[in-house]
């Protein structure tokens, strides 16, 4: 164990060189750069907000079954399928069947090729619906497969409005990610105070413009709303005119008659021409401009609007001028998103949390390196240099792979160098031993690190099982922990058995006939 | 210094430390389960914020007043680290409540003024922490077994079932020193008791695989006689090795900063138990089930 080929040695140092480059890169500055590598920091050091947003998709799955349910009727009709008394009970479509029309029904809904009323997932070999037929009863709902189509379909949508929502307020390097098929991350780095995106993302920014019904009370097309102050109310159509679907532009303005804040918009040529029509029919009457189901305004229409352009007032301020403009310029979310976990971190706290950390990591380093040397004098030295080489390493490692370094990621490492010193003390120990019993240095080193040798990777592989689990298991800053524990032992085995070794050899091999205590 | 090359009759000792052992499990387990665990609002929801108030007059009750004024549920303030830092605790979270943290800042500067700031504000909802909770649980179950299955394969089921009562040993007591001590449990802490999983296996280890050898070497000596062989063989390693990794830990606990100090707290425990339980608690694990040369037979 002791002997090493001059290319095995060449290949040790060049390997120690290019990761210590690597974690010097770090502390130079952009112009002496090689590569652009570098360890990012976690939220927790650098100060962000990390939010965790789900997406209700039980509205979007009964929206969709009223869809289907009209789809149905239209499709019955068309394929002669007799059935009466069609109705939706507990978010299940409900109908009797003819008992002539039975068999046809099933063929056609359970046709798996090219059924355009009960769609064949061929990625799941199931369909979109299940259907259960109790004598002529019939239920229909969304079967798993269906309801995980409608999932991932309205959070892939869900994403791409928080992305533009949070591209569009300006943060900085924002990370969003998808969580499974209901959740979605928002991380933003050196953001103190996320209330701002917090109240965006909150918002469905359902937006339609319907007109205020001339009834006192609640009738068959019309529903009551509240205003924004949630105290003056009005009965609306329940009449669509256009929708946010129809804008392609918003952005706020400052109206140089009034003196107000509005948000002026755009729309699309069937936007124009459905607001032109209605404009044209409802002068005098009073057009309700509704936000998630809340009444911004309801202005006098004066004249028809027929260029395609228009304006909302209300109470403005600029900052909710430019905020609403934002909201209709990026779209609606399918469905309201709730904020289920937020964690900020201050940017003075992550300048604390970097300082103590760097702190405590010189003198646990300079504690076990003290202590190493007065233990083991010459062989304490080269488990010092080990143990300096083993941080290059690591660090090295963590920046080629541009790791996420948290708090207890510095606590890790912190930890590393206090175990890392095992594996040389277990080897140290053991060639005590073997010098005992054996007076050619060269042979009883060499048997201390070949009989050490099992002991020291079963000690370092269940440190390393325990790491793998906590990196599957653990979230945020602990899994930064989990990383570098677990590149911390492979690091830790590599400068004790090769760079640590060679050193040993070196001088076992010079001090072949002189007698070695250690 | 720390050189063990003594002939410590371990064995001797063996029975002592079983039943301090015993009754150190029995107050945690009794503890867990009477006065409970203090659960961060990572496991049991809720809202946590750090704040630093500039002001040296305003006090702990100052603070704690206004914030149950708010009507936020059951609010807990404690001092945090340096003279003018809080760590405040409450039930509520901003689920679908526009504006939650920003109204607790206006309230805030009403009655105590404008100069305190959030240094950090958690918030985790019911789902999440129920979720985190059972996840952590899950982790430390699969670690255990993870390390059981491992000692198995490498060693024999003896080896297993011992190392593997001595790491439930370590994992009960720190918990129970926790709740004791009414010390916050959180995603940190979860952290610290799987690596303490597997610094205590580690240590562990060591032994047996002496011990292994051993068998093998002697194969006259009874498991009595070799374990304690192997214990005092390996003892200064065992000892050097714990020394190291608690000054590592000692720095963190006491330079690291406040946030990092429950997870060196529950470290620091595991390593002192984990050292120990390797001694006394695995070796007599061994004995008890009769280990002998036959039982590594099947091996080679």
């Amino acid at each position: 164990m002791l002997y090493f080929s001059k290319l095995k040695v060449i290949f040790i140092y060049s390997l120690i060189i290019f990761l210590s480059y690597f974690s010097f890169s770090n502390f130079l500055s952009q112009n002496y750069k090689l590569f652009d590598n570098k360890i990012n920091l976690g939220l927790d050091l650098q100060g962000g907000s990390y939010l965790l947003l789900e997406i209700d998709s039980n509205p979007i799955v009964l929206q969709k079954l009223q869809n289907k349910f009209s789809d149905l009727k239209k499709f019955f009709r068309e394929q002669n399928i007799k059935f009466q008394n069609i109705k939706i009970e507990n978010n299940q479509i409900y109908f009797e069947i003819d008992e002539n029309s039975k068999d046809k029904f099933i063929s056609v809904f359970t046709n798996k090729n090219d059924n355009s009323i009960n769609n064949y997932f061929e990625k799941y070999k199931a369909f979109e619906f299940d259907h259960e037929i109790n004598g002529n009863k019939v239920l229909i709902n969304y079967s798993k497969f269906g309801i995980i189509e409608i999932k991932n379909s309205s959070i892939d949508l869900a994403l791409e409005i928080v992305r533009r929502r949070v591209d569009e307020a300006g943060t900085n390097e924002p990370n969003i990610l998808k969580r499974g098929n209901e959740r979605i991350l928002v991380e933003l780095p050196g953001l103190d105070d996320p209330s701002r995106i917090k109240n965006l993302l909150g918002k469905t920014a359902n937006l339609t413009f319907r007109f205020i019904s001339d009834d006192d009370a609640e009738g068959f097309g019309s529903e009551k709303m509240f205003f924004e102050d949630n105290i003056e109310e009005a009965i609306v159509s329940k009449r669509i005119i256009l929708s946010g679907d129809n804008l392609i532009d918003a952005q706020p303005r400052m109206d140089n008659q009034t003196n107000q804040t509005v948000v002026t918009f755009s729309m699309d040529r069937l936007g124009t021409k459905k607001f032109a029509k209605a404009t044209i029919a409802g002068v005098g009457k009073r057009l309700a401009i509704i936000l998630d189901n809340k009444i911004i305004s309801a202005p006098v229409i004066r004249e028809p609007i027929t260029g395609g352009n228009g304006q909302i007032s209300g109470d403005f301020n600029f900052q909710s001028a430019t905020d609403l403009a934002l909201l209709l310029r990026s779209g609606a979310l399918p469905a309201p998103l709730s904020i289920i976990e937020e964690r900020t971190v201050g940017p003075d706290l992550g300048k604390d949390s970097i300082y103590a950390g760097t702190i405590a990591l010189i003198i646990g380093f300079i504690l076990v390196i003290l202590f190493m040397f007065f233990k083991y004098r010459i062989f304490g030295l080269i488990a010092d240099f080990a143990l300096v080489v083993n941080l290059f390493l690591l660090i090295g490692v963590l920046t080629i792979f541009e790791a996420t370094l948290t708090l207890p990621g510095i606590a890790g490492i912190i930890l590393t160098v206090g175990m890392a010193v095992d594996a040389n003390v277990l080897i140290f120990e053991r060639i005590k031993e073997e010098i005992k019993i054996e007076k050619n240095n060269v042979i009883a080193f060499d048997s201390g690190y070949k009989k050490a040798q099992t002991a020291v990777l079963d000690a370092n592989i269940t440190t390393l099982i325990a790491a793998t689990i906590l990196f599957f298991f653990g979230s945020g800053p602990v899994k930064g922990f989990a990383v570098t524990l677990g590149v911390g032992i492979v690091s830790t085995l590599f400068s004790v058995y090769y760079f640590a070794r060679h050193l040993t050899s070196s001088y076992v091999f010079k001090n072949k006939e002189k007698i070695i205590s250690i | 210094m720390f050189n063990f090359k003594s002939d410590i009759q371990f064995i001797n000792y063996f029975r002592i430390f079983i039943f301090i052992s015993l009754i150190l499990i029995i107050i945690s387990i009794g503890s867990i389960f009477y006065k409970g665990l203090n659960f961060g609002v990572d496991f049991k929801g809720g809202t946590l914020i750090e704040l630093r108030v500039e002001n040296t007059e305003i006090g702990i009750g100052d603070v704690r007043q206004s914030f149950i004024k708010m009507n936020l549920g059951d609010v807990n303030v404690k001092k945090f680290g340096k003279g003018n830092d809080y760590l405040i605790k409450f039930e509520q979270t901003d689920k679908n409540k526009e504006n939650f943290i920003e109204n607790i800042k206006t309230q805030l500067s009403k009655n105590l003024g404008g100069n305190f700031s959030f240094r950090r504000v958690e918030n985790v909802g019911p789902k999440v922490s129920g979720e985190l909770l059972r996840s952590g649980l899950i982790a430390i179950v699969l670690s255990l077994s993870a390390m059981l299955i491992y000692i198995w394969i490498r060693f024999e089921w003896q080896f297993s079932l011992g190392a593997i009562i001595a790491l439930i040993h370590d994992v009960i007591i720190t918990i129970g020193f926790f709740s004791i001590l009414e010390f916050e449990i959180n995603l940190s802490i979860v952290a610290a008791l799987l690596t303490i999983v597997g610094y205590s296996m580690n240590d562990t280890v060591v032994i047996f695989d002496r011990v292994r050898e051993n068998l093998k070497k002697y194969s006259s000596k009874t498991i009595n006689e070799i374990s304690n062989l192997s214990i005092n063989e390996t003892l200064s390693r065992t000892i050097i090795t714990s020394l190291t990794t608690l000054l590592a830990l000692l720095s963190i606990f006491f330079f690291g900063g406040k946030i990092l100090q429950g997870f060196s707290f529950a470290m620091i425990l595991g390593v002192i138990f984990g050292t120990y339980s390797s001694i006394f608690i695995a070796n007599p694990i061994l004995m008890k089930l009769k280990v002998s040369q036959k039982s590594l037979l099947k091996e080679d």
